[in-house]
């Protein structure tokens, strides 16, 4: 290390300084505000000069905020479930299963990936205005869970791919019935994969807002991207800035621990699934 | 559901035995292990298909008709006219032209600024783990927050950013810094995206020829741009295709930043304006059936000019 001299850790030191102010400082601008009272709102500082939990207390305090809430983390949460469902087993039988068709599916897949959500959106918004399940959790649901499916199995396959499924044989050769050798030999070996994908598919779900603004209209199923486009002030002589900032801040807290404990696993789940194919 | 499907290569001892008795086009095994993997990808197939080639079909079907709804009783089908009406409306042009122009700057100014942050990422001696974690913050973070900040910051009288202009400038209400300042957010949110994807590239490249070129006298610059680009070009190609598509799609931070307003809507704003303002369902579809051949478009175009390897074109 020492060979490397100091002016070169120094640029690098500089590089990654400039790299994380990069990546968080809107995050903390945002913060920040979410922080301030209304008199000191407007003052631009980067740090609030009075902190209060006043704005957190406010949007807590309305069903437009904390049902909006509950519907985000359920549509997400049930959208990822049927979405990893389905994906690990299509991812599955793409890794291991030689049966014709399987371009088919990928190509399908990575279609679908590319499709435009606007397109649907007209579409879906007759249709599910029709069958009725126009602004319920079911009629985001829908759409979510499609959208990721692709995401689902390509990441799932490439994790799948990696898998040493030679070792089950093994488990069974040891005498392992063959529902133990899937418990406690590939169960463990494929959670990683599963879990990854679940995280990026809920990362997924939690930041749509083109599906949430046009296939909801009441409290019903509106999610919080969707509530905070539309956020009135407190009273009508107020900005909702502070409102709309505290929220943002409260939807961004997943997120944000999810990379602090996953960062690895989510960097390799992106990764693999776009690269390696 | 792992017991009945051996890997294909290797098929176990009892099912060997079989297959050598039948010399039939499929052995049993075959035939079981085709089946199962159909029987797996089918509630996929049908729920993809369900949710995007029917409605998509039947946006087609609309897009054909009169279909105001503020008026369904005089719904009838009009032909092709409304697409006539679509592509001879300068909001439609505008529209497009904006599109492209943001999906054109931002995914070059993605390129550079991505290939940065993943040299930075490969190469770091220290601290790599948090500046792996604080780059995944922009693109976890919730596109309509990110907005929100960044609208909030060139806010006059509110935000760090329009302190530093000169007094009075309202950025968001021009179109061109507009235009600028959503480039500017679509830039920080997907970045760490195209980075990421970069990376992975990266880490394809050999240690041992970027050494080998070095000790032929090969420049930073020069082994770069001969070996690692050459070598990077299949991940920079899918992340390129990747992000084209996804900024032809913009919605999010226009949305927010600016509501479309000042000639600064997308052929995606453009869409949903006409469904949910103007309520007309026929016109609405037309425009999302264009956007759709305009995304084929370009999808085909990078598949078949540049050989851009899809991902699962590698699949054996």
């Amino acid at each position: 290390m020492a060979a490397v001299g100091k002016t070169h850790a120094t640029r690098w030191g500089v590089l990654n300084v400039v790299v994380v102010l990069y990546a968080l400082f809107p995050v903390w601008w945002i913060a920040a505000l979410s922080f301030k009272d209304p008199s000191t709102l407007t003052d631009g500082d980067y740090i609030p000069r009075e902190w209060t939990w006043e704005n957190y207390r406010g949007i807590f305090d309305t069903s437009e905020f904390t049902r909006a809430l509950v519907n985000s983390i359920g549509i997400a949460l049930i959208s990822t479930v049927i979405a990893v469902a389905l994906g690990t087993m299509a991812a599955y039988a793409v890794a291991r299963l030689r049966f014709p068709g399987k371009k088919v599916l990928i190509g399908m897949s990575l279609l679908i990936a590319m499709f435009p959500p606007i397109s649907l959106v007209s579409p879906l918004f007759n249709i599910e205005r029709i069958i009725g399940i126009f602004d319920t959790w079911i009629g985001l649901i829908i759409p979510y869970m499609t959208f990721s499916l692709p995401l689902a199995i390509y990441t799932l396959s490439a994790f799948f791919r990696e898998i040493p499924w030679d070792l089950e044989k093994a488990a069974k050769v040891d005498g392992a019935t063959p529902a133990q050798a899937f418990r406690m030999v590939i169960v463990p070996l494929a959670a990683p994969g599963v879990f990854t994908t679940a995280i990026l598919v809920f990362i997924f779900c939690w930041n749509d807002f083109l599906f949430a603004i046009s296939l909801t209209s009441t409290e019903a199923a509106r999610t919080v991207p969707a509530a905070i486009a539309f956020f009135t002030g407190s009273s009508q002589f107020q900005q909702p800035t502070g409102s709309i900032a505290a929220a943002a801040v409260v939807i961004t807290i997943p997120i944000i621990l999810f990379v602090l404990f996953f960062q690895r696993r989510i960097v390799a789940g992106l990764t693999s699934g776009a690269v390696k194919g | 559901m792992s017991t009945q499907a051996e890997p294909a290569g290797a098929p176990p001892p009892a099912e060997a035995e079989r297959t050598g008795r039948h010399r039939a086009p499929l052995s049993a095994g075959a035939r079981q292990e085709r089946r199962l993997g159909w029987l797996l990808c089918a509630p996929a197939v049908i729920v993809m298909l369900a949710v995007t080639a029917y409605p998509i079909g039947y946006a087609v079907y609309l897009s054909l008709q009169r279909y105001d709804l503020r008026f369904p009783a005089q719904a009838e089908f009009v032909g092709l006219s409304n697409y006539g009406a679509v592509l001879t409306s300068e909001f439609w042009w505008d529209a497009f032209w904006v599109t492209l122009f943001i999906t054109v700057v931002s995914v070059a100014i993605e390129l550079v600024l991505g290939m940065g942050l993943a040299l930075v990422m490969h190469r770091t001696i220290f601290w790599r783990g948090t500046v792996r974690t604080s780059v995944l913050v922009p693109y976890g973070i919730v596109t309509v927050v990110a907005a929100f900040s960044w609208q909030y910051a060139w806010t006059p009288d509110l935000g760090y950013l329009a302190e530093l202009l000169p007094s009075g400038d309202a950025p968001l209400t021009e179109m061109w810094s507009a235009l600028w300042l959503i480039i500017l957010a679509e830039v920080w949110k997907t970045t760490p995206f195209m980075a990421l994807l970069l990376l992975a590239g990266l880490a394809l490249v050999p240690e041992e020829t970027l050494k080998a070129a070095m000790v032929d006298g090969a420049t930073p610059w020069q082994r770069f741009t001969k070996v690692m680009v050459p070598l990077m070009k299949p991940a920079i190609l899918v992340a390129l295709l990747f992000r084209t598509l996804d900024a032809f799609r913009i919605f999010d931070n226009i949305y927010v930043l600016t509501g479309g307003a000042q000639n600064t809507g997308s052929v995606s704003i453009l869409g949903y304006d006409n469904l949910f303002t103007a309520l007309n369902l026929g016109i609405g579809s037309a425009i999302s059936v264009l956007i759709f051949i305009c995304v084929g478009i370009i999808a085909f175009t990078f598949v078949k000019l540049f050989g851009a390897a899809a991902p699962g074109a590698e699949v054996k």
